[in-house]
């Protein structure tokens, strides 16, 4: 179990750093770039870079004054406004993205495991028909795409739900259900699948043979063992919400860390996009190595990998 | 009960008959396609995806405006028999747009997967066919690669190489082959022990003719799904681009930079954003019930 | 003895996409308690299908019992529900599969598999069950059961999860055991542990046992009689002694012809049965092993064959037991061991149907 620890850990550091290095390389060369010599920048915006990066310094000094930064979790000066720093951005904008978020995530995963079961248990009868279609139809939709449908027909037309902002429950219902929508069609169909391929075990057939009533195996035996792939999904799940984020936030005007990171790249804030792009991949790297961790705790295979064996 | 003496004489066995095969024999691929039209989600996103082709290829012939003329005296007016699909803010035609977007949105798909492809077949094939210490640090590397949020890193080297067409297929492109490249591998690594390796390898092939000639034909199949589910991955990519404010820069009209120009006036000229957004979902939802479909054509264990 | 267990011409089919299987065309035996038959067939012989038919766990949208009874302890069972079934299954029948590894939920303790058992069909606490399981791992021969009760079954080795099997099905005192080649996924020496085992606990408990295989030496070690079957039909049934030393059915002679045996001289080859057995959506016309049957009569290809009563245990469904049938000689293999034994009839009997 450590050793499974110890290796998804490994893996998780290395892409780290291959982000952070990517992301200090890319912004060298990015058009207009801070750290191009030539360019005037305005005196507070130098002094702040300077401070971080060292300007003067050779690049692997800087590159070693980043990397030491980032541990102690200073993202850096904005490039763009002086008196900005990316953890002011990430304090003020992350708190109101991860309600949002755990309110997508909340909605996906009861839902779409719900359609799962649901249509797995009513294999190709109607119930399992319907789900499936519903599930490629959220699949095909893109978040923002069902955003604006949601927007333009729940919010403008028929004044259910209000337009836009964030300033009660209400607000964040459409965006959540935005934001859900493909993760929830996903999560439904691997279920399902999930479901259907437990249902066709021995193990089953077992549990029917020792006279136990249907509803004691569907739960006991078969959904427990479907819901571990699904775990494992909860990986890319936390990623495509998160990236979902961006253009949610902003089709809804919900002032999130999203937003803060969709205007920082169109005003080419250089610092900030690399701060953010580091914070959010530091997240999300840790999430899945969370998710890896519990997946390893809950599947009793794993947990006792390389323990005592039979004998 | 009387049965006549005859009936009681010696015959003996009749293989003939009982070894006779009762289906006509097929070949792979006609027997996968068989299997295709049954599923009838997926034949009618074939039929979908060949209408969304057809009008794509001649789409843009059929009305007489062109996708970049402006017409400023007439913006955003509604669907008419003039402008079937309406015009947007500087009085292009939407649908003439709507077409010429779908070339351009299909063709960074198709891209994006042949690249996918390319790399992915070379990554894969190779570290399936050597094996051992290449192999292993081939796929760790790629592994690693992998761990790296895709989205993120698109945009990073959108905002670093500038935006343009090659530069998304090429930032796209990025880490879209690891997954080809595992399956690739997969193939080769359970098809290089069978038999007729074997067979080719004593009669003398060497290792690129053995890949090309047994190897990658045989593999085409989850190939082939993969390359078919990439499509929509990549035009789903191009519209969250635009969406950011990273897609491809006017005239070009490519479905993403159409629904993003649209959403601003979606509450007073709804079909700007309509029409591109219908069309990215429909394309989306064709492309993945087909490699659906196709996938589960290929699937041996769903055999009858 | 009282008889535990009446099939009387079970049909079981499958609705498939090529059309309806017939798996059980027309099986009829009985057993008694405390005996065990064993059923023998080739894959596809619908030996599998009969037995998993007794405790309905067909699955029955493709699967349907379409003729016959079941009577267990006199009872049909054919027509209960499900809900009456599941007071049935594990209490008064139960199964043991072939493939321990697979047939046991693998993240799932190894004695709360072996608890729900107890808690559903003899309510014992949590307390009681877990007790009752520790000493069924001991009664099985699992050393350490203390132990081995919190493990999940990937920590066993393949024998003792086949036992840890054994303990499930026997949990609950049921009257009839099913085994489905118990025996087939297992290193050899381990089966005749197995087999050691379920001797022992059969003696222990009264159990009687159907004892599915396709291994013939198996079949010599632990049963009373023997079912022979072909293409969903029993074709041969008798005793034990009955089957190996006269054997009258030709299906039967090719199986024992086909044991490699340590009498054969190094010479001769091992005789096979030529051909595959037949496709049940289209059963063939008389004789299902007809086209395989180097004693095929032409009558076989035109009328399936009544059975005969060779002695009061002993029957076989075959043309040449008919007196117009001409006398043919059985493999040599076949013949080196056969004996003439007192029970059988002067002449085979045909049997009416109703049997």
């Amino acid at each position: 179990m450590a050793k499974y620890i110890g290796k998804r850990l490994v893996y998780m550091l290395l892409s780290l750093w291959m982000i952070v290095t990517a992301t200090f390389f890319f912004m060298r060369i990015a058009p207009g770039n801070p750290f191009a010599s030539e360019k005037k920048l305005p005196p507070e915006i130098e002094a702040n870079l300077n401070a971080h990066f060292g300007l003067d310094k050779p690049w692997y000094a800087q590159y070693w004054e980043y990397l030491v930064r980032i541990v102690n979790w200073d993202f850096g000066p904005s490039f763009k406004y002086k008196s900005q720093t990316v953890n002011d951005l990430i304090n003020e904008g992350f708190p109101v993205s991860f309600l949002l978020g755990m309110e997508a995530i909340f909605i996906a995963v009861a839902v779409g495991v719900l359609l799962g079961i649901i249509a797995a248990l009513k294999h190709n009868r109607w119930p399992d028909y319907t789900a499936m279609i519903v599930a490629v139809l959220g699949i095909s939709v893109p978040s923002f795409i069902m955003a604006s449908f949601l927007q333009y027909f729940l919010a403008i037309k028929m004044g259910i739900f209000p337009v836009a902002r964030w300033e009660s429950f209400m607000h964040s219902v459409l965006p959540a259900v935005a934001l859900a929508s493909t993760p929830m069609a996903f999560i439904a169909r691997l279920t399902r699948s999930s479901m259907l391929e437990v249902l066709a075990n021995d193990y089953i057939k077992t549990a029917k043979s020792k006279g136990l009533s249907r509803g004691v195996i569907t739960v006991k035996h078969t959904i427990r063992n479907a819901l571990l792939p699904v775990v494992t999904y909860m990986g890319p799940l936390t990623a495509g919400i998160l990236t979902g984020s961006f253009v949610i936030e902003r089709i809804f005007g919900i002032p999130g860390l999203g937003a803060h990171f969709v205007t920082s790249i169109n005003n080419r804030d250089y610092t900030v996009i690399m701060g953010v792009t580091v914070f959010y991949s530091i997240l999300l790297l840790v999430s899945i190595l969370l998710v890896d961790i519990a997946y390893g705790i809950i599947d009793p295979r794993i947990k006792l990998a390389g323990g005592k064996k039979g004998e | 009960m009387q049965i006549s003496k005859d009936k009681f004489k010696l015959v003996g066995t009749q293989l003939g008959e009982a070894e006779k095969i009762s289906k006509p024999s097929l070949s792979f691929w006609k027997d996968v396609f068989i299997r295709f039209r049954k599923n009838k989600l997926a034949l009618f996103g074939l039929v979908l995806l060949g209408l969304l082709i057809f009008m794509a290829i001649f789409g843009p012939y059929m009305t007489p405006y062109d996708y970049a003329s402006n017409d400023l005296s007439n913006k955003n007016q509604p669907p008419s028999s003039e402008h079937w699909f309406g015009t947007d803010d500087l009085g292009r035609d939407v649908f003439a747009r709507t077409w010429e977007g779908a070339r351009i949105s299909i063709f960074i798909g198709v891209a994006a997967a042949v690249i996918d492809l390319i790399i992915g077949v070379l990554w894969g094939g190779i570290a399936g066919y050597k094996g051992g210490r290449t192999d292993e640090g081939m796929m760790r590397f790629a592994d690693i690669l992998y761990g790296v949020p895709y989205l993120l890193l698109v945009i990073l080297l959108m905002v670093v190489l500038g935006q343009g067409l090659s530069t998304m297929i090429i930032a796209m492109s990025i880490t879209g082959w690891i997954n080809m490249s595992r399956i690739v591998r997969g193939q080769v690594l359970s098809l290089k022990n069978q038999e007729y390796v074997l067979a080719a390898k004593t009669l003398g092939a060497n290792t690129s003719r053995i890949m090309g000639k047994h190897l990658i034909p045989n593999s085409m199949g989850p190939i082939l799904v993969t390359m078919t589910l990439t499509i929509p991955s990549a035009i789903f990519t191009e519209a969250f681009l635009s969406f950011i404010g990273l897609g491809l820069t006017p005239p070009i009209a490519s479905w993403g930079t159409m629904a993003n120009d649209g959403l601003p006036a979606m509450r007073y000229y709804p079909w700007r954003l309509f029409f591109p957004a219908t069309f990215i979902c429909l394309t989306i939802f064709a492309f993945n019930v087909v490699g659906d479909g196709l996938r589960d054509a290929l699937d041996p264990r769903m055999r009858k | 003895m009282e008889k535990l267990l009446e099939v009387k011409n079970l049909e079981v089919s499958f609705q498939t996409y090529g059309g309806t299987v017939k798996a059980v065309r027309g099986v009829s035996f009985d057993l008694h308690k405390g005996e065990t038959l064993a059923i023998v067939g080739e894959s596809g012989s619908g030996k599998s299908v009969t037995s998993q038919s007794i405790m309905k766990l067909i699955p029955m949208p493709p699967g349907r019992i379409s003729g016959g009874q079941i009577l267990l302890n006199g009872e049909d069972i054919v027509p209960k529900t499900e809900k009456q079934m599941e007071k049935i299954r594990g209490k008064e029948i139960s199964m043991i599969f072939q493939d321990p590894m697979t047939s046991l939920n693998p993240t799932m303790r190894v004695g709360n598999q072996i608890m729900e058992v107890l808690i559903k069909h003899q309510n014992m606490t949590k307390t009681d069950g877990k007790n009752r399981a520790i000493e069924l791992l001991r009664l099985v021969g699992i050393p350490m059961p203390e132990k081995r009760v919190n493990q999940y079954p990937h920590e066993f080795s393949g024998g003792m999860r086949q036992r840890a099997m054994i303990a499930i099905a026997l949990a609950a005192n049921p009257k009839l055991l099913i085994a489905d080649e118990p025996t087939t996924a297992l290193d050899v020496t381990i089966q005749a542990q197995i087999l050691e085992l379920m001797k022992d606990l059969q003696n222990k408990m009264d159990t009687s046992i159907i004892f599915i295989t396709h291994d013939l030496g198996v079949v010599a070690n632990v049963a009373d009689r023997v079912a022979v079957m072909y293409a969903g039909q029993i074709v041969e049934m008798g005793t034990v002694d009955e089957i190996f030393y006269d054997p009258r059915h030709p299906y039967t002679w090719g199986l024992l012809a086909s044991m490699p045996s340590l009498e054969n001289d190094d010479k001769a080859e091992l005789a096979a049965i030529p051909g595959t057995p037949p496709d049940l959506t289209n059963p063939p016309k008389g004789d299902a092993f007809a086209a395989r049957n180097q004693y095929a009569l032409a009558i076989d290809f035109e009328e399936e064959p009544p059975m005969f009563q060779i002695s009061e245990t002993h029957f076989a469904k075959t043309w040449l037991l008919h007196p117009d049938a001409p006398q043919v000689e059985p493999p040599e293999a076949v013949k080196r061991r056969m004996r003439q034994l007192s029970s059988t009839f002067e002449k085979p009997v045909l049997v009416k149907e109703g049997k």
